[in-house]
């Protein structure tokens, strides 16, 4: 008998704490594969950030380093620039990376730091219970915004690629989802190149990944899938916002 | 012997860096010194003024609030330390710069018109080291050869041809 | 005998930074500590380290728990509102049994305060530099040679204990100048198995993490923390005792200020007054038994800072109520005159 299908070898062989329907396991696969098909396992620190996926430094093979909240890029520039030859990546959830740690994202964004940011973008805080994010959408009702989320008074939602997208020292920035089989497949295809990118120190690449939140959007998985192409994608719409390709 | 000394003048005028030269020629001579700044926006064009101390023994604070030498290059200077002259202490004054006479008759002071001779020399910006040859001359602070090698080693070395007119404006205080 | 050469106290810092194996500097501008940064940027490129400027003092120390936690000695410096936002990764680095250097040079506050030396962050520095139940080591050095001789036993025993360890200078220390012989240090880097640094397929992950969800489990670990701290106490204990022998006033003072107060006990002695002064090298783990060893001997103490009194109530603690212990401070960046504490030992002595 042949085996078809495994669990990649960057991934730790234990149960998860995300809720059924949360897309966080489809992309801890993702990476965990983009690992695997470099072969940089034994090189590579991941640093986990606050938020749902505070608790991924259980979940992958390579050595872990948990930061504070939001400040993943910071200490992932302190181990990239100690071990230059490592492979370094964040795992962050947008109120990680898109509002407490803004400034973290934005300035290793424009030094062109060497390494890799995976950015959870399900327009809530998840760890927390569910209350507004900087990436939640207009009208989007959460424990914080229970009227929905209106720009004139909470402000406007962040278009994390958009913005990094203009910054000379971005290698790569790039929009996913992981609602269906081609965008997943897409979603592969852009992580191995974003870790690619380090290997071939090209700076830094970030790959944006809408995902879902069943269970703080009260929706079933199906039903978040649905909502996620009806809502998130026409706000956030897929696709390369920077790419320097051969350019170094 | 202690000397305390106190520095004081505007930013610009090389008061911090005549500190150092008087610090580099008490360690060139083995003795033990310290050398304190004041800093901050001082640095940028108001009053700057530093403290240096030479001793045979562990120097204590640092600090100089009653100096036993006093070199004033301006006149807020000059009134904000003069009082705090120890009796029978030094004061040297740039006399072009200072209309003032010291009051006091227990100090020993000494007026050196040190920035219309360091112009008359085509010594622009040295009058700090007529003012150090004065001081030179009239305490022997330090040996020859220290104050020689502590003015070598405190230009730095993108300016080496400096040196030959520190020196120079050296000799004319120590000859007043 | 190495050559004596002339350098500021943050010069020195920087240097003895080198010398002792840390090319790794992550940085932010502040004054009176800057000379720090820009020592560091003028000398590391050139020996295959890195100077690197963050964005926030936040994000340096982050840096730092990084580069830490990655297994190679590095260091931050600031001054203290700097020293504020650091704070951050300094818990997590005490969580997370991260060993690193923190250099504090302070200036007065609170708030934005001043730029003069000040000794306004002792609590901070021995209390509370961060949330949580940790402590870290705390070095207060005197002179421009004990800044390197510290620097050098901060690395080792942070690495030793697995703990942060912070030099305490001030604006005055950092900014002044004074004869140092560079002495290469009598120890080497420790070997840090815990890394994060890539296990090259011969280990499971290293995890560095301060995260436990079980309230027993995190108290479990903050306990075998507290272990190590009471062995910290037990034998890194440091203080210098300057004319103690038949002292009858015992005038406790720490870094820069201590220079004063010798002078002024100096002087006190020559007016009919037995003082003598008690230096704490190290404010965490504090001197206490060497306060303790005197209580008996002394009429009272005598605590000079440069704050309105933080470290009197350390010394309180180590005389537990067996004679008076008075305090004579200055604050806001002024710095107290060997005449007002001679003023107030006499006042004392009397």
């Amino acid at each position: 008998m042949s085996v078809v299908f495994e669990k990649p070898k960057a991934l730790c062989d234990v149960d998860t704490h995300y809720c059924p329907g949360c897309t966080h396991g489809i992309v801890h696969r993702l990476v965990a594969e983009a690992i695997d098909e470099l072969g940089v396992e034994g090189r590579t620190v991941g640093i986990a950030s606050v938020g749902c996926s505070v608790m991924s430094y259980n979940y992958f093979e390579c050595d872990m380093i948990q930061a504070p909240h939001g400040r993943a890029p910071a200490v992932a520039t302190g181990v990239k620039r100690a071990h230059p030859d490592n492979v370094v990546f964040t795992y962050q959830g947008d109120g990680d990376l898109a509002a407490i740690g803004t400034a973290e994202t934005v300035h290793s964004a424009t030094r062109g730091e060497n390494i890799t940011v995976i950015f959870i973008n399900n327009a809530i805080y998840g760890m927390t219970g569910g209350q507004m994010a900087p990436t939640t959408l207009p009208g989007q009702v959460t424990q914080t915004t229970p009227y929905g989320r209106d720009v004139s008074y909470s402000g406007n939602p962040i278009r994390v690629c958009e913005m990094l997208s203009t910054l000379d020292g971005v290698a790569l920035a790039q929009r996913v989802a992981v609602d269906s089989v081609p965008h997943i497949k897409e979603a592969r295809k852009a992580i191995v190149k974003a870790f690619k990118n380090q290997i071939d120190k090209k700076g830094f690449s970030i790959v944006e990944v809408l995902s879902t939140c069943p269970t703080n959007w009260g929706l079933s998985p199906v039903e978040a899938m649905q909502w996620l192409r009806d809502n998130m994608i026409p706000y956030y719409p897929l696709g390369v916002y920077k790419d320097i390709g051969g350019k170094q | 012997m202690e000397y305390k000394i106190k520095i004081a003048g505007f930013g610009g005028q090389g008061i911090l860096f005549m500190g150092k030269v008087i610090a580099g020629a008490g360690l060139a001579d083995e003795k033990e010194v310290s050398w304190l700044p004041s800093y901050g926006p001082e640095m940028r064009g108001g009053t700057a003024n530093c403290s240096v101390c030479i001793s045979d023994e562990p120097i204590g604070s640092p600090l100089v609030v009653k100096p036993n030498v006093f070199l004033a290059m301006n006149r807020p200077s000059f009134e904000r330390f003069i009082d705090s002259v120890e009796p029978d202490g030094i004061v040297i004054i740039d006399s072009s710069l200072i209309d003032e006479k010291v009051s006091r008759k227990d100090v020993k002071a000494f007026y050196v018109p040190a920035t219309e001779l360091a112009e008359e020399n085509e010594l622009n910006g040295l009058a700090n080291m007529i003012m150090l040859g004065k001081l030179f001359r009239e305490t022997s602070f330090c040996s020859n050869q220290a104050l020689k090698g502590a003015v070598e080693a405190c230009v730095p070395k993108s300016k080496q041809h400096l040196i030959e007119y520190n020196l120079k404006a050296i000799g004319i205080g120590e000859n007043l | 005998m190495s050559k004596r050469v002339l350098m500021k106290g943050n010069e020195a810092l920087a240097e003895a930074a080198i010398q002792a194996g840390c090319i790794h500097f992550f940085g932010y501008p502040i004054t009176p500590q800057t000379e720090v940064a820009a020592y560091m940027s003028k000398r590391l490129p050139k020996i295959g380290g890195v100077y690197l400027q963050a964005e926030s003092e936040l994000a340096a120390s982050n840096m730092l728990l990084g580069a830490a936690a990655s297994g190679i000695r590095a260091m931050t410096s600031s001054s203290s509102p700097g020293i504020s936002l650091k704070t951050e990764a300094i818990s997590y680095m005490a969580g997370s049994d991260v060993p690193a250097l923190i250099v504090n040079v302070q200036r007065g506050g609170p708030g934005l305060g001043g730029i003069q030396p000040s000794q306004a962050d002792y609590f901070q520095a021995t209390r509370a530099l961060g949330h949580g139940d940790f402590q870290v080591l705390v070095f207060a050095p005197a002179t421009v040679q004990e800044i390197m001789d510290l620097v050098y036993l901060a690395f080792d025993r942070a690495e030793e204990y697995r703990v942060p360890a912070m030099i305490l200078a001030d604006g005055m220390l950092g900014q002044m100048m004074e004869p140092v012989v560079i002495e290469k240090p009598q120890t080497s880097p420790h070997e840090k198995p815990w890394a994060a640094s890539g296990h090259q397929n011969k280990r499971r992950h290293n995890i560095i993490n301060s995260l436990y969800l079980q309230a027993e489990e995190l108290e479990n670990r903050v306990i075998e923390r507290y272990k190590r701290y009471e062995i910290i106490k037990e034998k890194e204990q440091r203080a210098e005792e300057y004319l103690m022998e038949d002292a009858e006033i015992a005038v406790v003072a720490y870094g820069a200020t201590s220079r004063i107060v010798k002078a002024a006990v100096k002087e006190a002695r020559e007016q009919g007054v037995k003082a003598g002064c008690i230096r704490p090298i190290t404010l965490w783990p504090y001197p206490t038994d060497t306060i303790a060893k005197y209580v008996n001997q002394v009429k009272c103490f005598l605590s000079v800072e440069m704050s309105m009194g933080q470290m009197v109530e350390d010394v309180r603690l180590a005389v537990n109520g067996a004679v008076p212990v008075e305090f004579y401070g200055r604050t806001g960046g002024v710095i107290p005159e060997p005449g007002e504490v001679l003023a107030k030992i006499m006042e004392l002595g009397r």
